[in-house]
């Protein structure tokens, strides 16, 4: 399938400076990569409302938190394992008192690639969700990217939002719908459901159509929302299915997986597979050769689908 | 520096009120923390002079407005010292002083460490130490855009100097040339478990906050005059303030004075009262 591929990163410039044209109390802090994720589009735009902290992530919380506490709607960023040295700040300010504040963090995931396993983020998900008031977002590409970053700039309270460094296929345009809190039913089946995000998106839609070549007839989810998690669209599809493969460049421990494993469990257990990073760190690599390597493709949505889907 | 005859008349003339002042929120400090059975007294204690002259001499705030935009904002950082916030706040007005005996009880506005969502007046979460200057940096960035002319206090205790965020936010200060924020250390020279100078040594915190670009005095922290002239200093322009106050931990109780054992814990109910009867002056 060839698919436009497009920037996640762009998409995040391209939404700050909407948001800051058409509401002046936002604001951005960036610490040092403001340029690399497109802060910086924002900054050159508006010069007295973006700030520079320097490699100092705790205070790049800090003076969000303070900003948003005089009125302020925060959006600051960096590298998602650099950002995780300040879930104290995160945890602490920001969620404790339901900040305005949405916090990118760039870079996720082991399809960042080259910089190896120090700079490959594979347990934000799992943090950020269990920390109360704080809503979590991994769009699957850059348009949904767009919708979402605005959306979540026009919503009060904290966000964490994951954005990735991969160029990545379209799967929607400007007039889909897309909503914070609702998944998106991207293609539909009988036999399997696969709940996939970010980039993993790509690698499910490739999986079914695969899949139905060999009669396996897969429905696919764009879970961008974790948290709150679209239990009623999981739910309804899970019962039509029976059978459901999630997707995620996460450990299998506490991400995407895991949220609808705890959801499902409740409401309607099925049998279920998890595709991720089986509690490992990454290494240096192109970024496509580690998500093969790590069974982060199609072939191993495929090989998961096929052990729980009778037929 | 503006400090001429008659502002210097003027200050020592609010000295005894503000003592008295003083006075009573030592005394309501140990009270709370007597009826609630845990709690920070020594830190707390060491507070005291640079609370009363914030709230009762210099800020410009209105308890029945506690969101009013253009107010001084008071920050307190080292989050431990909540029962000398809550007495000066309720002594104020921001809320009941009946409420003061709820302290860490369930269900009451009065947490252990401050929470801004459930008590007026209170600017910032109290808690892990190290993360208040950099929320006052972000109030100063927010006045400067709104274009207020108010100032932002953050009180900090030496201790919590040990945190590397103190010093990402005092760098970030000087970048931003943030002249409407003032820092303030509680150098009591004592933290939870030990001196400071035993546990972490600081060296001198004025040449370092100096070193920082931060105009920068030493104080004695428990006496009103130097406390409120230091407080009346006009800022520099362009230059972010540092006010290091030398303090003791457990003021005003000989037990406590410089001890440790009482960063985070209650004396007995005999040693309580004997405690509130030296702070009550009786």
């Amino acid at each position: 399938m060839d698919i436009k591929k497009t920037s996640m990163r762009e998409a995040l410039g391209r939404s700050l400076v909407r948001l800051g044209e058409t509401d002046e109390k936002v604001v951005v802090v960036g610490a040092d990569t403001t340029d690399s994720i497109k802060l910086m589009e924002f900054g050159r735009r508006f010069p007295s409302r973006f700030f520079n902290v320097g490699i100092a992530e705790q205070n790049m919380i800090g003076i969000s938190a303070g900003l948003a506490l005089s009125g302020k709607k925060v959006f600051c960023g960096t590298y998602v394992v650099f950002l995780e040295r300040a879930i104290d700040q995160i945890r602490n300010t920001i969620a404790y008192c339901s900040l305005d504040v949405k916090i990118i963090g760039s870079h996720g995931g082991i399809s960042v690639g080259p910089d190896g396993g120090s700079h490959q983020a594979i347990e934000d998900f799992a943090i950020m969700r269990t920390i109360p008031n704080m809503k979590v977002i991994a769009p699957s590409d850059s348009e949904s990217a767009d919708m979402l970053i605005e959306k979540a700039g026009r919503e009060k309270g904290p966000f964490y939002i994951r954005i990735l460094r991969p160029n990545l296929p379209q799967f929607y345009d400007s007039g889909s719908r897309v909503e914070i809190g609702k998944a998106n039913l991207l293609r539909e089946g009988s036999d399997v459901t696969i709940i996939a995000n970010g980039v993993m998106l790509g690698e499910a839609m490739d999986a079914a159509g695969l899949l139905e070549k060999e009669g396996i007839f897969a429905e696919v989810i764009d879970c961008h929302t974790i948290k709150p998690l679209d239990l009623a669209l999981i739910e309804k599809s899970a019962r039509k299915t029976g059978a459901v493969v999630t997707a995620e460049d996460h450990n299998i421990i506490g991400g995407l997986g895991s949220a609808v494993a705890e959801a499902l469990s409740e409401a309607y257990p099925v049998k279920m597979r998890k595709v991720g990073v089986r509690d490992v760190f990454g290494q240096s690599g192109d970024g496509r050769e580690l998500m093969s390597a790590y069974g982060l493709d199609s072939a191993n949505i495929i090989r998961n689908v096929r052990e729980i889907v009778n037929k | 520096m503006g400090d001429g005859g008659f502002a210097s008349r003027e200050r020592k003339g609010r000295i005894p009120e503000l003592s008295a002042i003083a006075a009573s929120v030592r005394r309501e400090i140990l009270e709370m923390l007597g009826a609630s059975g845990s709690g920070h007294p020594g830190g707390s204690l060491s507070t005291v002079e640079i609370l009363v002259s914030l709230y009762f001499y210099k800020m410009r705030h209105n308890p029945g407005d506690p969101a009013w935009k253009s107010r001084d904002r008071f920050l307190l950082s080292k989050g431990h010292a909540a029962p000398a916030l809550y007495a000066v706040l309720s002594r104020c007005g921001y809320f009941p002083g009946a409420e003061l005996s709820s302290l860490r009880k369930l269900g009451s506005r009065l947490q252990g460490h401050p929470d801004p969502k459930k008590l007026p007046g209170v600017e910032i979460p109290g808690g892990p130490e190290g993360i208040g200057l950099s929320e006052g940096i972000g109030m100063a960035l927010a006045s400067r855009i709104d274009g207020l002319d108010n100032r932002i206090y953050v009180l900090m205790g030496d201790g919590e100097q040990d945190e590397g965020e103190v010093w990402e936010a005092a760098m970030a200060g000087a970048k931003f040339k943030l002249d409407n924020i003032v820092a303030i250390v509680d150098m009591n020279g004592i933290q939870q478990e030990g001196k400071t100078s035993e546990i972490m040594p600081s060296g001198s915190l004025l040449e370092k906050w100096r070193a920082f670009n931060w105009d920068v005095e030493e104080i004695d922290g428990h006496d009103f005059d130097s406390v409120i002239r230091a407080l009346d200093r006009p800022p520099k322009h362009g230059i972010p303030r540092a006010i290091i106050a030398k303090t003791i931990k457990g003021k005003g109780v000989d037990f406590m004075e410089g001890n440790p054992e009482y960063h985070g814990k209650v004396p007995s109910k005999e040693l309580l009262d004997q405690a509130i009867r030296q702070v009550s002056g009786r």
